[in-house]
């Protein structure tokens, strides 16, 4: 029997081969990052499973955005910054000298704080990563790429009949969706966000949130968030940091009405933070 | 007593007695704000030091108006006086001749030494310096009065409650307003003497011949067409531009994405140290190194063309000085004009840009190529139509060795002249005013101006809206 005939994960080409439902995509094991001398991330071992949302709370300088970029790498393009320990990604090292963080991106797309659309028109914002990764034969093919991203990201409805028109003439939630849209576009398998909602007006979050909740039936989805709120509405699991800590990590419930350490409670009743 | 007066060293006196006048009001002023606070028994609205300067401000301000008024009119007054009371015979000198002799009976009277000459040149300089006394009497005076009139009206003024301060505010507002006005006035004033001298040259030369016209002769004939030197400046700066365009650029991409600090804090100081080189030091490298390197190596391309059979006669003109020497070396000179300014744009493209193109995958290369050089575009276009403007403009290099024939050749080899070769030449050696080929230069410095200008114009608009993008 062909398995892949009504299977609704195969219909769009986009989805790639899974790992077993929930399992640990990344696995992360004794974690140090270091800005020059100092210390910012103190040996933090974790696990993300896939088709799942995770979520990094904690107060502001307490290493999440931090520890995010490691999953991708992005700390490489920081001067002076410095990664120990091993992230496993389907058993590979990402931090291994034989991995081209280029192509370790394209695996691992991520959404900036901010909404950071190029300044081309919305089609070409899109189509960006599927023409340096090559994952388009002909106009086509990259028509069909650049709708389904846009559909996946809720945006097609709205922007359908001006795709030639400037990214940044969007509004702002329109813009991060644009950026999802951007990152999905490239088919990778685990989307890192980094406060996504931050700059958004309560309406625009509510719209992310809602494609978040969508987008995580098809990708491991690591999201770092100032809002409690925000990180028990869309998260699955939670992980609490604090001064460059992993102080606990649970399911999203648990932490949130069962943590099991004094810090995390005082943090999400708010006595500190 | 009057010939004495006529001596005085106006210039000198009327600054001392100003910083005399100013400096005594001031004292004066303060003096009494202080004798005020003593009497009364509330705040002052104002420190006494205000009220002094303000009442120097009265004491000053009008003063250097007087003053200013007689270094524009006091010697035109003079001459104007001694002009009616010469003696007929003087009647035949023409306007340019009675000016020359004016100026050797000031410079006379000036040293005391009319002694020897002619009796006549004796008595006009006696008369002159009478005249001069008269105007520096009359002068003084008046500033004394004035003077006396703006220390006692300020004085007046003072109360416990005077807002000297508000007003002294206002004072250096003004100031520095004048200050402002005057870079204004001067460049409106350089615009309007640029319009009339060329309408002058226009009613001479129609305007569409000196714009469409092939020949230029402007020393010996009177052949005013002014196409070969267009021509010359365009493809010397066009050289230029292909020269500085992509090394500027490539070396502000390297500077801001790809050099280390430590190569960037030594790399870019070096690059701008280019930008400080005077033009005419690379104009003798132009004329010295660079065009005669040129000339040999285009006579070994003709020779060698020749005995190739790839020709039968010499392909390029090979002289010693060529559009190409001036247009290298010009280009070697706007690099950092392109550099810096790029640099900059380029380092104002948002680090989120940058940020977002590596999440999706894109290389170094891909980023710049694709996402930082894009948005930095209109920054970078504006950096190159600055360089052209400069190019445009640059004089010394071409002077040098761009050559003086007026011919339109695609060869870059050849001499070619441009607008700036031709208005020093136009304008050194000598020449009358009123002759067309004087009023030439000016015609030629007002198409600069507006080509130029035109290209200052359109960059800053487009970096303005460049700057609105990302702020």
């Amino acid at each position: 029997m062909d398995t892949s005939q009504g299977n609704p994960m195969m219909d769009d080409g986009l989805t790639l081969q899974r790992t077993k439902d929930g399992g640990p995509r990344i696995d992360c094991r004794n974690i140090k990052v270091f800005y020059g001398q100092a210390e910012a991330i103190h040996d933090v071992s974790m696990s993300f499973p896939d088709r799942a949302v995770t979520a990094l709370i904690g107060p502001s300088g307490c290493g999440k955005s931090t520890f995010l970029r490691c999953l991708n790498r992005m700390n490489d393009t920081i001067e002076n910054c410095r990664v120990e320990g091993k992230i496993l990604m389907d058993g590979e090292d990402i931090n291994d000298a034989d991995v081209d963080p280029v192509l370790l991106r394209s695996r691992v797309g991520m959404v900036f704080q901010k909404p950071n659309p190029f300044p081309k028109s919305i089609y070409d914002n899109i189509a960006y990563g599927p023409r340096i990764h090559g994952l388009a034969n002909g106009r086509e093919d990259l028509d069909a790429i650049v709708e389904k991203s846009l559909r996946r990201a809720g945006l097609w409805d709205e922007v359908k009949d001006r795709l030639s028109a400037p990214g940044t003439g969007l509004s702002g939630g329109q813009q991060q969706r644009l950026c999802i849209a951007r990152a999905i576009a490239v088919q990778p398998e685990v989307i890192l966000m980094d406060e996504p909602c931050s700059a958004l007006d309560p309406i625009a979050t509510a719209r992310i949130e809602e494609l978040i909740d969508e987008l995580r039936n098809r990708y491991c989805i690591v999201i770092v968030t100032h809002s409690m709120q925000q990180a028990a509405r869309v998260s699955q699991r939670t992980a609490f940091f604090h001064l460059g800590n992993l102080v606990e990590m649970g399911d999203t419930g648990q932490i949130f009405t069962n943590p099991r350490e004094k810090r995390t409670e005082d943090y999400i009743t708010g006595r500190f933070g | 007593m009057l010939q004495q007066l006529g001596q005085l060293p106006m210039g000198w006196l009327l600054i001392a007695l100003i910083a005399v006048f100013g400096s005594s009001a001031f004292f004066l002023g303060r003096m009494r704000a202080e004798r005020l606070l003593m009497s009364t028994t509330g705040r002052m609205h104002s420190r006494p030091n205000y009220h002094g300067y303000y009442v120097a401000m009265w004491a000053t301000v009008p003063v250097l108006v007087i003053a200013f008024a007689y270094a524009v009119f006091g010697e035109t007054l003079t001459r104007g006086q001694l002009e009616r009371e010469l003696p007929s015979s003087f009647s035949r000198l023409s306007p340019v001749e009675l000016q020359s002799y004016f100026d050797s009976v000031r410079l006379a009277a000036g040293s005391a030494a009319s002694a020897g000459a002619d009796r006549v040149f004796e008595a006009i300089t006696n008369r002159y310096l009478e005249l001069r006394g008269l105007v520096n009497a009359a002068t003084l005076v008046i500033l004394g009065l004035v003077a006396a009139f703006g220390i006692f009206w300020g004085q007046s003024r003072l109360k416990s409650d005077f807002r000297a301060r508000a007003l002294v505010e206002n004072g250096m507002e003004l100031v520095l307003f004048l200050c402002a006005g005057v870079a204004i006035a001067t460049t409106a004033g350089i615009v309007l003497s640029l319009l009339y001298e060329s309408l002058l040259f226009f009613q001479k030369v129609s305007a569409w011949d000196f714009l469409t016209g092939t020949r230029w002769n402007a020393q010996t004939e009177a052949e005013f067409g002014a196409l070969p030197l267009f021509f010359g400046t365009f493809m010397i700066a066009l050289i230029a531009m292909l020269v500085a365009a992509p090394i500027g650029l490539f070396s502000a991409i390297f500077l801001s994405e790809y050099a280390s600090p430590t190569a960037r804090a030594w790399i870019k100081p070096i690059l701008e140290i280019l930008a400080g080189i005077p033009t005419v030091v690379y104009g003798f490298f132009a004329l010295l190194v660079v065009a005669p390197g040129i000339r040999s190596a285009s006579i070994w391309i003709n020779e060698t063309a020749i005995q190739l059979g790839l020709a039968s006669e010499p392909i390029l003109a090979a002289q010693p000085t060529s559009a190409l020497a001036a247009g290298l070396v010009m280009g070697i000179m706007v690099i950092p004009f392109v550099s810096s300014l790029s640099d900059d744009v380029i380092n104002a493209v948002p680090q989120t840009l940058r940020d977002a193109a590596y999440a999706l995958g894109a290389t170094k290369s891909e980023t710049v190529q694709q996402v930082v050089v894009p948005a930095a575009l209109p920054g970078i276009i504006a950096a190159l139509l600055l360089a052209v403007s400069r190019a445009i403009g640059e004089t010394m290099i071409v002077v040098m060795a761009a050559g003086k024939s007026a011919r339109i050749s695609m060869d870059p080899t050849s001499d070619l002249t441009t607008i700036t070769v031709q208005i020093v030449s136009l304008m050194t050696g000598e020449t009358g005013f009123d002759d067309p080929k004087t009023l030439s230069a000016f015609a030629l410095g007002l198409v600069l101006f507006t080509v130029t200008l035109a290209f200052n114009v359109v960059a800053l608009r487009v970096v303005k809206k460049y700057r609105e993008k990302y702020d």
